[in-house]
């Protein structure tokens, strides 16, 4: 890994969170075409751009590792309820905590180290300091729930997926940094009763396709896609549950600040067969820049400026762009003078 | 395919007159664990073709170091028993896929009801140390003919007590299985693994006794459909593409320096559509409509073939 985890910064009050050089460099730049419409677009999690990309591994440790780690605690201390598993996913939770620590583990050494004899754990972490030994399979050994534990230490929110009926259901999850979704309120939903606010992909057959091949996925052959969203400063918590601390940012941006204040914000999501629960996990890593460093690199700017421009007004308004919008197509429209 | 897992034959032995079961250990790479109610599908090269069948892993989930599948000799089938029974050695090598369910437990039920016959209740083996430690509400009711099947019937008598119920219609006991479900606790769900005839009864069953339909559970294997070789012709060079029964047509075109592009290869995200100019085409996709299908002008070559000898494409 080239970029190493740096110190804390933060994702509110004086919002200091800010991207490297490097870290710009690797940002998963989600548009590959200069119009962005809603698809099937999944393909394979195998790793793609070489040594130090955001693809490289199965999960993604990067140099804002402890600022989310600490973002993530805090959302925690103050509602707990961002974190739950139903009592049938138990399984499930102790499945995505040995999918995350053996890949963790493997690819990235120097900080994490799994030990296994029989069904006794070791389990170290260098970047927060942990080290404990557990029986796998019985929570009253670890410290916390196994999807607690483990999902506060590794980067993006997380869903458990119960499949039953060639459905799925949101049984299971830790969601701090969600783009304005709520896992207490979505807790127990199908696949299209979750994604029921989205706009025009329920009559294009998207969500129909994309189930479809879900609900056949298997293990050993995890798949991504990318989605993505604005988000006035870099604020990772834009869930329902804090909306009166972030909603009224929108309001806050100006011509003047739109680069600095507007982040493009990327979801690369990653899907998996769990193998002893058949549930599938749901990872999503949030991923944050702000226009003016996407301006650093001409190319993106340019085709940022055309996705935007032609952004479907229904898109805009289920983003929540609406009151910004043309602020962003006009920043960036200085990076694209033939459009 | 490349994520097969090579495995061996550690072990054979005889468990009903017509069943044999299979103990397979990794060569490579580890066994992935496995949920309950999970099969692989077994790749059985045998001279003629080769043929590819799923089976259920019947041994306890927990157990990750090895796999046991069970295999009933059917004379009529495709041919991929036959091989297993009678070409399988100890000591052999075979590609299996990773595990895979379509059969898994639905475990907010009150109680489960597994009702298997003959070889079909190979897939409740897995399921039943899991109930077991999680402490759930079930009964197996397991139909047989002693003659020919009846596999470990000994055994989940004396494991499970009185939850166990055999039949066994070479002596005249069998099960009643409009009684049976009529006693069933709301919010029991119904598990059935055996011939298509204990499916329709049970189903039969359950809709006169006004049963909903979604506790009623039937394991459907969706093995890999077999596939024909067939030509496709590539119209803007005239190159005579050979697709063999194995490959897709998405691989046998990247074979011969063809690329097209493609994301999901599970035939949902439209990426690889191809215009077929000539040919009938065998569907299996989920991206085209209906209506597209029925056109014949389009095929995703990750999962469609030729239903015929040779398709043109117009690429
Ligand atoms: C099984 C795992 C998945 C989970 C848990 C999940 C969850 C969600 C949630 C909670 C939302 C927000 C809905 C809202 O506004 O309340 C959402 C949006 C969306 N999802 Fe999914 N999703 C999953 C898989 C997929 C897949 C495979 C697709 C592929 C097409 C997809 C496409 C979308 C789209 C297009 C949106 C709208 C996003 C936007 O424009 O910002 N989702 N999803
Ligand atoms: S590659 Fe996705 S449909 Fe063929």
């Amino acid at each position: 890994m080239r970029v190493a985890p740096k110190e804390v910064e933060t994702f509110r009050d004086d919002f200091t969170y800010s991207n490297s050089p490097e870290a710009i460099k690797r940002f998963p730049f989600p548009f590959p075409e200069d119009e962005y419409r809603y698809s099937v677009n999944m393909e394979p999690h195998t790793p793609k751009g070489g040594e130090g990309s955001a693809y490289e591994h199965f999960l993604d440790i990067d140099e804002h590792y402890l600022s989310e780690m600490t973002e993530r605690k805090l959302v925690l201390d103050a509602m707990p309820h961002r974190c739950l598993a139903m009592d049938h996913m138990e399984l499930a939770c102790w499945d995505m905590l040995e999918r995350l620590m053996t890949s963790l583990a493997e690819d990235y050494s120097d900080y994490f180290k799994l030990t296994i004899e029989g069904d006794q754990w070791t389990w170290e972490n260098k970047l927060l300091n942990i080290h404990d030994t557990f029986t796998f399979g019985d929570s009253s050994t670890l410290p916390k729930p196994p999807l607690e534990y483990i999902g506060c230490q590794v980067q993006g929110d997380f869903a458990l997926l119960d499949q039953r009926d060639g459905d799925l259901f949101l049984d299971a999850g830790m969601v701090t940094c969600p783009a304005d979704w709520s896992l207490a309120f979505d807790a127990g939903m199908s696949f299209k009763e979750w994604h029921g606010p989205v706009p025009m992909a329920h009559n294009e057959g998207i969500f129909e396709r994309a189930l479809k091949y879900l609900t056949a996925m298997q293990v050993g052959s995890p798949i991504r896609r990318l989605n993505w969203t604005l988000t006035v400063n870099a604020r990772m918590d834009t869930s329902p549950e804090t909306y009166h601390e972030w909603g009224h940012e929108r309001t806050s941006v100006t011509p003047d600040n739109v680069g600095e204040k507007v982040y493009l914000r990327v979801e690369v999501q990653v899907m998996d067969r769990m193998p002893r629960s058949n549930a599938l996990m749901f990872i999503i890593r949030t991923y944050l820049i702000s226009l003016e460093d996407i301006a650093t690199n001409p190319e993106w700017a340019k085709r940022m400026h055309r996705t935007m421009k032609t952004l479907p007004a229904p898109l805009i308004e289920y983003k929540g762009l609406s009151r910004y919008h043309s602020m962003v197509v006009d920043y960036l429209s200085q990076f694209d003078p033939a459009n | 395919m490349s994520n097969q897992i090579k495995v061996e034959v550690a072990s054979i032995c005889q468990v009903a007159p017509t069943i044999r079961e299979f103990t397979l250990e990794a060569i490579d790479d580890e066994l992935y664990p496995f949920s309950p109610g999970a099969h692989v599908v077994v790749e059985m090269p045998s001279a003629k073709k080769i043929y590819k069948n799923a089976y259920s892993l019947l041994s306890d989930p927990a157990d990750t170091n090895r796999y046991r599948i069970a295999v009933r000799l059917q004379e009529t089938s495709r041919g991929g028993s036959i091989y297993m029974h009678e070409q399988v050695k100890v000591g052999d090598q075979l590609l299996i896929s990773p595990p895979s369910n379509l059969f898994s437990p639905f475990w907010l039920a009150k109680k489960h009801l597994m009702l298997a016959g003959g070889v079909g209740v190979t897939p409740f083996m897995s399921y039943i140390p899991e109930m077991l430690r999680r402490n759930t509400d079930f009964e197996l009711h397991y139909m047989y003919r002693s003659l020919q099947t009846g596999a470990y019937k000994n055994e989940l008598s004396e494991q499970l007590g009185d939850k166990y119920f055999g039949y066994d219609s070479d002596r005249h006991t069998r099960c009643d299985v409009t009684e049976l479900l009529s006693q069933q606790p709301l919010g029991t769900h119904i598990y059935i693994c055996g011939p298509e005839s204990l499916i329709q009864a049970v189903e039969e069953a359950a809709q006169t006794l006004g049963l909903p339909a979604s506790v009623i559970h039937s394991e459907e294997f969706a093995a890999p459909k077999p596939g024909m070789p067939f030509i496709a012709e590539i119209k803007s060079s005239g190159k005579q593409v050979e697709v063999s029964a194995e490959d897709s047509l998405l691989e046998a075109l990247e074979a011969s320096d063809i690329s097209v592009p493609n994301l999901c290869r599970g035939g949902v995200c439209g990426q690889c559509v191809c215009t077929v100019e000539e040919g009938d085409i065998d569907h299996r996709d989920q991206y085209l409509s209906d209506d597209e299908k029925a056109a014949g002008n389009a095929i995703m070559p990750c999962v469609s073939r030729a239903a015929g000898e040779r398709l043109v494409l117009d690429i």
